[in-house]
């Protein structure tokens, strides 16, 4: 009697502790979550309070749409931040144009032509190249890749949109490449088997099949590299030039929001209409690429559900 | 006719495993034989050999002679493609493509160059027809094939096939993923389409080969142990593993 008493508390008392741990794990947990959404929302709510500053000095058409960028602590600054914007949509177009067809084409050829071994020996160097830290990027572009441009061009600065697009497309190129690899190694063999089995050849089972049934994953894959190419600050600010000017052409030194910002932000006050200016172009990247995160979650959300 | 499709000591290997033994087959024009034999027999691997599916496996050897209607399939100028054309495959899960109904069964004919809107409409409402499905989705050939039922997409997909107009129909366990109305519904379409179609179907189940087919081979092991008309084969077996198998004692 005494000894079932013992083991019944002795039970007890376990079952209390494993409750007390459960409890402080899953609250423990809970936390986390709590932390990383509070990080997120702060992060959006002080770059976006900072920047709406600019318009208490700076009109809105002024900032988006004039290219005069001129800023300065007298009355005659001017905040045209138009240069920029345009400057970033033109680099990120013109590093899509570049690396989307290449990095498709390695997808299409890792999951679809390439032998076992191949496959095995390309897919580990792709993604240890994800890892590689931009400014080596950067290095690589400003030593080798910057003074070809101008030999090519015969320009006497290789520095401008070509370059920075050429060293962007080599970096996305592996994040496209991998999840585009991915998403269509994912196509069931059936639909393959179906096309094969009614006389297409591999090409026409690859354009008209494959491709298709993986365009989900590709979009996605493609968003996410032009999220990376979007917000690449060191490699473009090695290749780029950094003259706040618009570029008339692929070898003209400009700048684009990153770059910009880098370049400014050290040798601006806190408290100035420049610095606001500078936290808006910021605020405006962190919201596009947020934007587009979004949008590749609903894209991946809604092939879930076919 | 009785040889139209005619195979002659198939040996097929998966690297060193041998998975066909010394096949010797023939089925008739506008019949329908069928594969029976315990899982593993070789017969689904048979069938892949008729439109050369197995091409797509790496390290497979085949030996031996296939024929339909007089030709050679592994002859050294065979076009694999319209070889494949000509002879048509059903799987044994549906396997509709991601796109409507009508660019399902147009998707074919697309390939091969046809691009009449009115010519693909004809081909369309004849495949359909053909599989008997027109009438179930005739009012919604935009919406996608996935949108069908398991029995209509294997109708869909039968379709398919007919839309490049085959002379052979192979059926690979077709009505093995499907429940029992629309396997009746798939075994009457076989007996209808059996009129325009040679067809040779692979069946886990002993009362469909029995119900559908003509002629009925019996593997073993990657051996055929018995190939006799249906009728014949089911009441008076000859070799005593194929009266087990057939009255259940094994398999």
């Amino acid at each position: 009697m005494q000894q079932t008493n013992s083991t019944a508390s002795k039970m007890s008392g376990r079952h209390w502790r494993l409750m007390f741990s459960d409890q402080v794990f899953k609250w423990f947990c809970l936390f986390s979550a709590i932390v990383l959404c509070v990080v997120l929302f702060s992060i959006v709510f002080f770059m976006g309070k900072t920047g709406v500053l600019t318009f208490e000095f700076v009109k809105v058409t002024e900032y988006f749409f004039s290219l005069n960028w001129n800023p300065g602590f007298d009355e005659t600054a001017t905040y045209g931040a138009g240069i920029f914007f345009i400057g970033t949509i033109l680099l990120t177009l013109l590093t899509l144009i570049i690396s989307v067809p290449i990095s498709v084409g390695i997808a299409v050829f890792l999951a679809e032509i390439a032998p076992t071994r191949l496959k095995e020996t390309v897919r580990p160097i792709l993604d240890l190249l994800v890892g590689i830290p931009s400014v080596i990027y950067g290095f690589l572009g400003l030593t080798i890749l910057v003074p070809f441009v101008a030999k090519v061009f015969g320009t006497q600065l290789g520095d401008g949109l070509l370059a920075a697009a050429l060293v962007l497309s080599l970096m996305v190129l592996p994040t496209i490449g991998r999840i585009s690899d991915d998403s269509i190694e994912a196509v069931p063999q059936k639909y393959r088997e179906a096309a094969y089995a009614m006389g297409c050849t591999k090409l026409q089972t690859i354009f008209f099949v494959v491709l298709p049934a993986a365009r989900r994953g590709i979009v996605s894959a493609i968003i996410l590299g032009m999220t990376r190419a979007l917000g690449e600050t060191m490699a473009v600010v090695m290749v780029i030039g950094n003259v706040p000017q618009l570029a008339e052409s692929l070898v003209q030194p400009t700048s684009v929001l990153t770059s910009n910002i880098v370049m400014q932000i050290m040798a601006v006050p806190f408290e100035s209409t420049w610095n606001y200016a500078l936290f808006f172009m910021g605020f405006s990247l962190l919201v596009v690429a947020l934007l587009l995160i979004v949008f590749v979650r609903i894209i991946n959300n809604r092939s879930e559900v076919q | 006719m009785n040889d139209y499709i005619n195979l002659h000591d198939v040996n097929l290997f998966y690297g060193t495993n041998q998975a066909l033994k010394d096949v010797k087959l023939q089925a008739a024009k506008h019949e329908i034989t069928a594969f029976i034999g315990p899982s593993g027999c070789g017969k689904s691997t048979l069938l892949r050999c008729l439109n050369r599916m197995n091409d797509l496996i790496p390290n497979v050897k085949i030996t031996g002679e296939i024929s339909v209607a007089g030709e050679s399939l592994y002859g050294a100028n065979t076009d694999v493609e319209s070889l494949r054309k000509n002879i048509g495959m059903v799987f044994q899960a549906p396997n509709p493509f991601m796109m409507s109904i009508y660019d399902n069964i147009a998707f074919g004919p697309r390939r091969f160059g046809v691009k009449s809107k009115a010519i693909l409409d004809e081909i369309v409402e004849k495949s359909l027809r053909a599989a008997v499905l027109w009438d179930e989705v005739k009012d919604q050939l935009k919406k996608s094939g996935l949108s069908l039922s398991g029995g209509q997409q294997q109708r869909l997909c039968i379709a398919r096939a007919l839309s490049v107009e085959p002379d052979v129909l192979l059926m690979d366990e077709a009505t093995a993923s499907l429940d029992p109305i629309s396997t009746m519904k798939i075994e009457e379409l076989v007996q209808q389409l059996k009129k325009d179609y040679t067809i040779v179907m692979v069946t886990h189940n002993m009362q469909q080969a029995a119900r559908v087919s003509d002629k009925t081979c019996f593997f073993l092991n990657g051996e055929v142990i018995e190939s006799a008309p249906t009728k014949t084969l089911f009441n008076n077996p000859e070799d005593k593993r194929t009266e087990d198998y057939i009255t259940g004692r094994f398999g």
